[in-house]
């Protein structure tokens, strides 16, 4: 009874997981996680090590042409673990692991020498495919040359994002996943069955307190506004009951100045109590900080 | 004291140590499981409560407060239970009691270290199993386990002819709850993505609740109430449906917590479907004990232990109504996702679930302990704090749920929906914090029961003595 109970849940089911094609967005999102969120020995400390940069491209990084429009491109600094479906085709589904292979080369993508990808598109029957590409062996990207091109201010923290997002578990108020009722309305699409191919975790949230993030940078793409969000909530939405997240600045600011926490709270105290009329300006983040991986992590991924 | 018994010979160990450790630490991770709800409930509903430090974060701290309610009180209760009635109903001694201790040991060492982690923000970022994989070994080999090989083994002498339906379900659902736990984390494991992951991540959340939180608590009622009460339980074989039941339709539904995820559609009909043949057992279950309990009304009265129990055996009967219906398309798109939905997690785990362990853990401490119940009274406060307590949860959160859920079909802007659930918010705040004191209250009469309760004559029972002095 258990052994037929389970090879209805989980056997069967495989077949249909299994066959599930990967979409852009599926690829996306895998090639700029990496190979998984949470606790892993890449990323003993949830701190965000061992993952990928996912990089905005202007311009070609070997031959300096111009590419409009831009491309993103995921880099593997050698010694990060490769995405789970390039470690493991078959999570592209039948279609596009072909492609990877025949025009992708996917399967020279080595962890030890690093790796840059890209999603390009191939016409199969008459149909897009998307599909993954090793673009350091099909366009001679190296990974130093794909991040000096790019410069920090085209550099995405998308991997180190995803995994604050999962360290502090913000799946208990937001959910990833529109349901298919009016949701879409206001909340976006509802994800496809090769949306997620190689994302780990998922986190869709079952529990929701607060609008669905899957679609959130479509409405609102303001880094100002998350910034001040993230630091007060209040700030921007007085009765929100979201929480502060002002401990993902960590110490100093973008000059390296210490944040002084104590005195910001004060000065807040007296604008919420209506005593000055402005409240404290929110520090700008330092360039590696956790707040910053976060923010990019929703404007990138979360469209 | 009780460290003592860690190096002790199996023979120098009296027996019900095993039961007595279980009992008191399943207290104690009750006190502190319902103080970090509480706690929550406060976040939720003041935002800055305590603020400026990740620690204090309400991402942080929600899931230390599930898992060590589920894996603390509950499954540390169940154990206690296990621990003093499998020997009981077979007429023998418990397999090894030295087994049982270490078993305690363990556990309160390994979950300690895992919801420490978890509180760090060491997750998996899986629902439910959070717990990083190795802590799920640990969980595994380290706790259920050795467990189930002391039940197992137990069962194994018994001295009795036919095994009753108590420890059907002891022995089967520890066996399915480790394979609910190695395939669940198996997504961590074996780095499996995607939707195996999100689906694995349900499957692993349906089936704990489904094959061993719900059942287990049905099993102990099986044993309490035919005991407390002196009838005979109605049918053994209305047991046995409710037995097989479960293994048939609770093992299945899993998807139907995704119903909005792009799941293969055959899944989540053919989950519903079964969703709604789990009122089967459901049915047969409450049917049974309160088909046995009759003639002695009375006791649900007089009695703290009965009192607990058939509260539990009643709460059953909305739980498994809201669980079979609200889990169909129909009635699941307005729900969903919704504070409907945590009163109904409540209402299996501190309704249901838990008011079967507290009638269970009285019972079996003050049998072990061989002491009565240090003060009735204290009791009864506990038990009219942890229902007023929970009454407000469960009805302040199906309001907010419906509000919600009205919010989210009309397509109210979201903050609206935030504002108008506020004072829900507030009320299970103050609910929960009831049921909390009535914990609290609780370890202190156990705790002054072990040390001064009155001693029970061998051949008595705590509860026959509860009105004499
Ligand atoms: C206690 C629940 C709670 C937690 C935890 C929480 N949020 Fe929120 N969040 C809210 C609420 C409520 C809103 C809506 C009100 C507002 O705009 O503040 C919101 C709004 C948002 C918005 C704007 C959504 C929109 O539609 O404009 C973003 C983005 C967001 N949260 C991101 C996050 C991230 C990232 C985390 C984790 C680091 C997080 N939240 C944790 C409750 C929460
Ligand atoms: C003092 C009493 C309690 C309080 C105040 C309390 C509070 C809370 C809060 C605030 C949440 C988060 C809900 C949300 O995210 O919206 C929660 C979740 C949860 N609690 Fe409790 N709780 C209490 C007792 C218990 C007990 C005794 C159990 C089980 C034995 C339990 C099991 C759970 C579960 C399973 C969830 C997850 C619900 C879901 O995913 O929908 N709680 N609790």
């Amino acid at each position: 009874m258990f052994g037929l109970s389970m090879s209805i849940t989980l056997f069967f089911p495989s077949f249909d997981f299994i066959s599930a094609e990967s979409t852009w967005v599926g690829l996306d999102k895998a090639l700029s996680n990496g190979r998984t969120m949470g606790w892993s020995f890449e990323d003993p400390l949830v701190r965000g090590d061992g993952k990928p940069l996912t990089v905005i491209l202007d311009k070609d990084p070997k031959t300096g042409e111009t590419i409009d429009p831009p491309v993103r491109a995921y880099v593997y600094k050698p010694g990060t673990p490769l995405a789970s479906p390039i470690n493991h085709p078959n999570n592209l589904g039948p279609t596009v692991k072909s492609l990877g292979f025949s025009k992708g080369k996917i399967d020279q993508a080595s962890k030890e020498a690093g790796a840059v990808f890209t999603i390009s598109y191939a016409d199969v029957n008459g149909e897009e495919w998307a599909y993954p590409e090793l673009a350091s062996v099909t366009r001679g990207w190296t990974v130093e040359a794909t991040l000096a091109t790019a410069g920090d201010e085209n550099t995405r923290y998308v991997g180190k994002g995803k995994q604050v997002y999962t360290t502090e578990q913000c799946w208990w108020c937001h959910t990833l996943l529109p349901e298919h009722t009016q949701d879409w309305q206001v909340f976006g699409w509802p994800p496809y069955q090769g949306d997620m191919n190689g994302e780990m975790p998922t986190a869709f949230g079952s529990d929701r307190k607060a609008p669905d993030l899957l679609h959130v940078a479509s409405r609102n793409s303001s880094r100002e506004w998350m910034m001040m969000h993230f630091f007060n909530p209040r700030l921007v939405q007085p009765n929100s009951i979201m929480p502060r997240f002002d401990y993902l600045w960590g110490k100093v600011d973008v000059n390296g100045n210490p944040i002084d926490y104590a005195k910001w709270r004060k000065e807040y105290e007296a604008y919420r109590k209506g005593e000055v009329a402005y409240p404290p300006e929110v520090p700008e983040y330092a360039r590696d900080s956790e707040i910053r991986a976060l923010i990019d992590w929703i404007l990138t991924s979360l469209k | 004291m009780l460290f003592k018994y860690l190096t002790a010979k199996n023979e120098d160990i009296p027996p019900g140590t095993a039961t007595i450790y279980f009992g008191f630490s399943s207290i104690l991770w009750f006190i502190i499981g319902t103080g970090l709800g509480s706690f929550n409930a406060a976040k939720l509903a003041f935002p800055d409560f305590v603020t400026g430090t990740e620690l204090f974060a309400f991402g942080h701290m929600r899931q230390v407060h599930v898992l060590a309610v589920i894996l603390g009180w509950i499954s540390m209760a169940f154990a206690m239970t296990m621990m003093y009635m499998t020997p009981a109903l077979g007429n023998t001694r418990l397999w090894s009691e030295k087994l049982g201790v270490w078993t305690a040991f363990l556990w309160n060492v390994g979950l300690s270290l895992g919801l420490f982690l978890l509180w760090l923000g060491f997750t998996s970022g899986r629902e439910y199993s959070d717990l990083i994989w190795p802590i799920d070994l640990v969980v595994v080999f380290g706790v259920l386990l050795p467990l189930g090989i002391n039940v197992w083994m137990t069962i194994a002498q018994r001295k009795t002819q036919g095994i009753y339906i108590t420890n059907w379900f002891f022995g089967a659902c520890i066996f399915m709850v480790i394979i609910v736990f190695l395939v669940g984390n198996s997504a961590e494991l074996f780095n499996l993505t995607g939707l195996t992951e999100g689906y694995l991540t349900f499957w692993f959340a349906h089936n704990v609740l489904g094959l061993w939180i719900t059942p287990v608590a049905a099993a102990i009622a099986y044993y309490t109430i035919p005991k407390l009460s002196g009838n005979p339980l109605y049918s053994h074989r209305i047991g046995h449906l409710h037995f097989w039941a479960i293994i048939a339709f609770y093992s299945t539904p899993a998807s139907h917590h995704l119903l909005s995820a792009p799941l293969p559609e055959w899944l989540k009909s053919f989950a519903s479907v079964e969703g709604v043949l789990i009122l089967i057992p459901a049915v047969a279950f409450v049917a049974n004990i309160l088909l046995t309990i009759k003639g002695r009304w009375s006791m649900f009265v007089e009695n703290i232990e009965t009192k607990f129990s058939i509260t539990g055996v009643l709460l059953a009967i909305p739980l498994n109504m809201q669980g079979g219906f609200q889990q169909t398309r129909a009635i699941n798109w307005y729900v969903h996702g919704t504070g409907w939905i945590v009163a109904h997690a409540h209402l299996a785990l501190l309704g249901m679930s838990s008011f079967l362990e507290i009638a269970a853990v009285y019972f079996g401490l003050q049998q072990m302990l061989k002491r009565k119940l240090y003060s009735l009274a204290l009791a009864n406060f506990h038990y009219w704090f942890v229902i007023i307590g929970f009454c407000i949860y469960w009805i302040s959160m199906t309001i907010a749920g419906l509000i919600q859920g009205g919010g989210k079909i009309y397509e109210v802007p979201y903050i609206d929906v935030v504002i108008a659930e506020h004072p829900y918010m507030i009320a299970r705040w103050i609910g929960g914090t009831m049921v909390f004191t009535g914990n609290v209250v609780w370890l202190y009469n156990m705790y002054m029961t072990a040390r001064e309760g009155t001693v029970v004559p061998k051949g008595r029972y705590a509860h026959e003595l509860a009105y004499e002095r």
